[in-house]
Parts: C-alpha cells; structure tokens; sequence
C-alpha cells in the first residue's frame, strides 16, 4: 500500500498529455472503438489477435491485413476484484479487472468489468466467475482510445420487473367496526356464542364454530407473545433489520394477532414475553392497524410456555 | 565459457519506511563495503540497474555514480532494470575477455511515491496503461488463473507468505514482518484472490555484488559461486495472449541455464502464488530450499530484489551451505521476463 504519511511535493508529469502516434493497427483498433465496435487482426496461422498487434506474439511475423469485427459479448477468462479502488483506478467503488476473450477472438483484452454498486472492502460477488459472459458498456462521446469502452458489464441473465396494482378496499362491516375502534384507540373483539372465545379483531362469525358473532367485547391493549421470527429483509413498514413479527395473544383474546414486536433487540425476544400495544401519536390516528407502530416488552414475567401452547 | 563467479555480495539492511536519505546515501556505504571486502577499488567495467521513475527524475542513475569515485572516467552502463539484469550485462563483458572484474549494483527508493502508480507506467499506453489497472490486480488475475488451473487455495498462498515471512525474521536484511495468521490489518483481500500479506512491501534498499573470472575470483573468494549457466526470456507483454497459469519463460530461462540439481532456490516471487508457478516452471521439488532469506515477500527493494536473490543463492555457496543454488530475477506484469542463474561451488576452471 502507498505510503499515506506525507503529502506530495514533487510531480512528474507531461501537461497535456504525451503525444503518441498509434499507427495503423493499433490506429485501425482505436477507430473502430470510437465507432461502437471492436476488431481484431488475423495471423497468417489464422488466429485472431485482439487488440490487434503488429506481429504475431508465438511467430513474430507480420499479421496479415485483414481486421476482424468480434464480440461485442465475451467471456472472462480471469479475473481479479479491488475492494478498495486507488485513484488511478475507473471507479470509486469496489469492481473486478478482468481479461475477456470477445466471441471470435483467440485471445484475450483487459478491462474493467462492472458488476453494480458495493460498499467500500466488499468481498467479490458470487456472480464473478470465469467463464462469465460480458459485454461492452460504450461511452456515448468516443474519441478512439480503450477507454471508449468505459467498462465490460455482465450479459443479461435476469429481469426485476416491477408491478403495482392500486385498490379500493372497504373491508366490511366487521371490519369496519373494529378500525372504528382502532380509531379511537380501543381494541374490539367478538364473542362466539358457541365456544365463548373471543375473536379479534373480529370477522362477523366464529371461524372454528362458523357461527354469527355480535357481542362485542373491548380487551386491553396487553397480551403475550406466543411465538415470533426474526426478519431479515428489509420492508419500508417495519422498524430496522433485523426485525420481528409475532403472533399476540392479546389479554382475554382466544385468537392471537399478527403484529410487529419491537423496543428489544431481536436476539431478546421470547416467547411468553409480555407485551403493550405502542401507538402512535393520537394526532396521526386513522381508520387503520398502523395506529398500533407494534408490541413492546412490559416489566412482568414471562407466561409459562403450558398456557400459551395452544395459540401459536 | 570462461568460469565466471560471484565473490561479494553486500546489501543495505532494507526498509518498509523513506530512512530520510537520499539514494546516493544509500548506495554509497553498500559501494564501498564491497570495496573494502574484496580490497578492490578499482573494477574492469560497472553496471547498474535502477529505475528513474522511482526517484521522479529524469538520468537520476546519473547522480549514483558519484558514489563509485567514476575518475579517471570508468568503463560503466545502466540497464532501467532490475540489478540481475545489469549482472547479465556485466557477465557477458566478462565472457568477452577483456577484463576479470565487474562491479553490479542496484537501487531503489519506493517509498517515495506511489509504487503501484509509477509500475503502472510500464504497461503498454494504448490498451493497459489508459485503464489505470496496476500491477497487483494483473498478479490477483494471474493468481486466480493459476489457482483455478492448480486447484490451490488461498491457504497455500498465505502458507507460502508464513514461510517466507518466518524466514525473513531470520534475516537481518529483510523486514520483520508478522505471521500473517497475527496481522489483523491483512486478513482483508487487498485485490482478490490476494491478500496483504501476498503482496511483497514496499522496500527501500540497495544492493552490489562484484563478479570476477578465472583465477582473479580465486583470489578473491575463499569459495567462489560459479556461474555455470545463466539465461533470461521474456513473454510478450500482453497477459490476454499468455497462458499465465505458468511460466514459460521461466522454464526456458531454466533449462538454458541448467537448472537441475538445485538445493536452495532464491525465487524473485513478488506475490505469493508466484513462487508456486516459479517452482512448476523450474522443476523445484520438495527437496529444494526455496527463499531462505525470505524472499521478496520480506524485502522487494525494487530494483535491487533480483540481484539479491543471486546475492544470497551465492552466499549459500560463499559459507560452504550448499553446493549448487539457484538465483532468479523478474520483470515486467505477471512474471513477464524471467532470468535464471545457477550457480555453483565446483571449480568448473
């Protein structure tokens, strides 16, 4: 690694630029690059030498005149991958170097190989292999030297298409009820006249006893974790992964909610721990479970795993 | 062949860290250490190997040969290569006859600028040198090429770097450098597959060794290092029309100079896995000493780290250690140019 330990005070450097003609090989490689397109030179053993070189690099003579169009795609043939870019380097974020054999050719050209954005010291992906397939990614103002190609980029293995569809929902009438509650801050369930559990947040019937319900019955904001996971993908609803939902069994529900747990870290989470509704605050109320943010812990024993077993 | 050997070699005990001197300042006492072990002040030709970009001057090999005493005017040359090559040169004076003494030295400073950058500018400006890769993430292509070919991990790597490492703290030449296991800062990829600890230091360091023919190295040397075969061969430059999974280079270098019957090796590997294509190429089973002195992996003065690898080969032979050893010497990205010394006790004249 260079030494940070001091600044600079000497330069050598040609202001401008050094002035160098290319000729007509390497002058016929750089044209076509400025066109958008890459060319190798045939040998007079048949091989094609990309870039084209004066000579053949196993005989020495002189190639024969005819230039080659090859690629675009190629395959990398090796490869190397920078975790911490130095300034001289194409990019300022983590990238691979790679030689690349474009289809046609019989050897191979350097370049950088973009394989999207990384943190500073990431490890290489998994996706850079040898034997991958690439493709130029041209500049779209090009005035013939390698750099016209501003990099290679994977080929296409793959497409995220995104989709969105936009509702209406009304949710019924049961459900209406209970966001009405919800609204005012309470929490409303009902009663199953049959098996006497009370159901929230309530459907209208008993789904075990597929009955009516309408006794409605307010419980507390209080309840018990039966049991959770811990999430690892990111939703914009959720607090910061690793997150966790949970069913809650809410203090005298016979039906446990799904909900978020939060106020802990993840790895503390327990089941049987007691939780509280956290509500936002009573200004952003609406029609809607998000005025319930999630579950946090609240200082009283855990339930013993015997009385919550049958709620998970 | 006229029998040709190495009767001195002297070294600076080389730096991680600019010492505050000058290169001059680092040359001279190396000069003059040579002098007054062979008792010669005088030499029949000199040659230097050194690189200017290093210094940021143009001819700043120029200024190296005040510490020489160069009056009356001397019989002398300068190869913008490693030391090995300028031993090269000053080998083939010698099989020509006309004198019986060369002194070769080499130098560099890299601490002073930015190696990675100033290598850089070695690479060919139309299709490498524009990109701006360096020579580290060419050697980290080169090593992920070899290692999928060889079916090595990168545990035999940091194994490599360990050994060099522990056998560097025994130099007192070399930096002292941790086991990698120790070095927290390394345990990161510096360009993947290679870690820090794969990568030769940055060094400060120079370097001399005189040659003598015939009877004149009798004279001078208790045990004389007889070269009895040298040889270097270059690739082409572009790494997309070479099999980088090995060296032929190095191979054709090594048969040339009859590389057979080797016990210590003294491989100029500038990156872990390297040694292990250096090896390959050069038919170094298990039985071989390879890099007792730690190789470049605990001292790469640039510039002066090839001729030291036949400097030390020699001093295997100079102590009566071994009786034949090898020294080799490369330039240019991923073991471009390859030059093979062998070297051996048996009075061949």
């Amino acid at each position: 690694m260079p030494s940070e330990a001091a600044e600079p005070n000497h330069l050598v450097a040609f202001p401008g630029g050094y002035t160098r003609s290319v000729g007509p090989v390497t002058g016929r490689f750089l044209s076509e690059l400025r066109d958008g397109r890459m060319v190798g030179v045939r040998t007079a053993g048949g091989r094609v030498l990309v870039p084209p070189a004066e000579c053949d690099p196993e005989t020495g003579e002189d190639v024969t005149g005819e230039f080659v169009e090859v690629g675009p795609a190629g395959t990398v043939t090796t490869w190397s991958w920078v975790p911490r870019p130095a300034k001289e380097h194409p990019f300022d974020r983590p990238f691979a170097w790679a030689l690349i054999r474009p289809d046609g050719a019989d050897t191979a050209l350097l370049h950088a190989l973009d394989l999207g954005v990384f943190e500073p010291g990431a490890k290489p992906p998994k996706v850079l292999k040898t034997g991958m397939r690439v493709r130029p990614k041209y500049r779209a103002e090009r005035t013939g030297t390698i750099g016209d190609i501003e990099c290679f980029l994977p080929e296409v293995t793959m497409i995220n298409p995104q989709a969105a569809l936009e509702y209406r929902l009304k949710g019924g009438r049961a459900l209406g009820r209970f966001l009405e509650g919800i609204s005012e801050g309470r929490i409303l369930g009902h009663r199953c006249p049959v098996c006497e559990k009370v159901i929230v947040p309530m459907k209208g019937f008993c789904t075990r006893d597929g009955v009516p319900t309408t006794e409605e019955v307010e419980l507390p904001d209080t309840g018990t974790v039966t049991t959770f996971a811990v999430n690892n993908i990111p939703d914009p609803r959720a607090p910061e992964v690793p997150f966790v939902s949970g069913y809650v069994l809410l203090d005298g529900a016979g039906l446990t909610m799904l909900t978020l747990v939060a106020g802990i870290p993840a790895d503390q989470v327990r089941m049987g721990m007691r939780v509280r509704a956290a509500w936002r605050p009573r200004e952003e109320w609406d029609r809607s479970m998000a005025n319930i943010k999630w579950f946090e812990p609240i200082d009283e024993p855990d339930v013993p795993f015997e009385e919550i077993k049958d709620y998970m | 062949m006229r029998p040709v050997a190495v009767v001195a070699f002297v070294q600076t005990e080389h730096s991680a860290e600019d010492q505050g001197i000058a290169e001059t300042e680092m040359v001279l006492p190396v000069i003059n250490e040579i002098k007054e072990r062979t008792g010669l002040s005088r030499f029949g030709f000199t040659c230097s190997g050194s690189c200017d970009y290093l210094q940021g001057a143009p001819f700043a090999f120029v200024s190296a040969l005040d510490t020489l005493g160069a009056w009356p005017p001397i019989s002398e040359s300068h190869v913008e290569m490693d030391g090995a090559w300028a031993l090269y040169e000053a080998w083939v004076k010698l099989q020509i006859g006309e004198i019986d003494t060369a002194l070769v030295y080499g130098f560099g400073k890299s601490s002073q600028g930015d190696l990675r950058a100033i290598m850089s500018q070695q690479l060919d400006p139309y299709h490498l040198a524009p990109l701006g890769v360096d020579q580290v993430s060419m050697a980290a292509m080169q090593a992920r090429a070899y290692m999928e070919k060889a079916g090595v991990k990168e545990d035999d790597l940091r194994a490599v770097a360990a050994r060099s490492r522990e056998a560097g703290r025994g130099n007192p030449f070399a930096l002292h450098l941790p086991d990698p296991a120790e070095s927290a800062a390394e345990q990161d990829y510096d360009v993947a597959p290679l870690h820090g600890y794969d990568v030769a230091p940055v060094t400060d360091g120079a370097a001399a060794i005189v040659l003598a023919a015939g009877d004149k190295a009798r004279e001078l040397c208790e045990r004389p290092a007889w070269i009895t075969g040298i040889d270097h061969r270059t690739e082409p430059h572009s790494l997309g029309v070479r099999d980088l999974t090995r060296s032929e280079a190095a191979r054709i270098a090594g048969e040339k100079a009859g590389a057979t019957g080797i016990e210590v090796a003294e491989l100029h590997a500038q990156f872990s896995h390297e040694e292990l294509i250096l090896r390959e190429a050069l038919g170094l089973g298990d039985g071989v000493t390879i890099n007792p002195s730690g190789g470049a992996l605990s001292a790469n003065p640039v510039m002066a780290a090839g001729l030291i690898r036949i400097g030390e080969a020699a001093s295997r032979i100079h102590d009566g250690t071994a009786s034949r050893t090898l020294g080799h010497a490369a330039s240019g990205p991923c073991l471009q140019q390859n030059l093979v010394c062998v070297l051996s006790g048996e009075n061949n004249g």
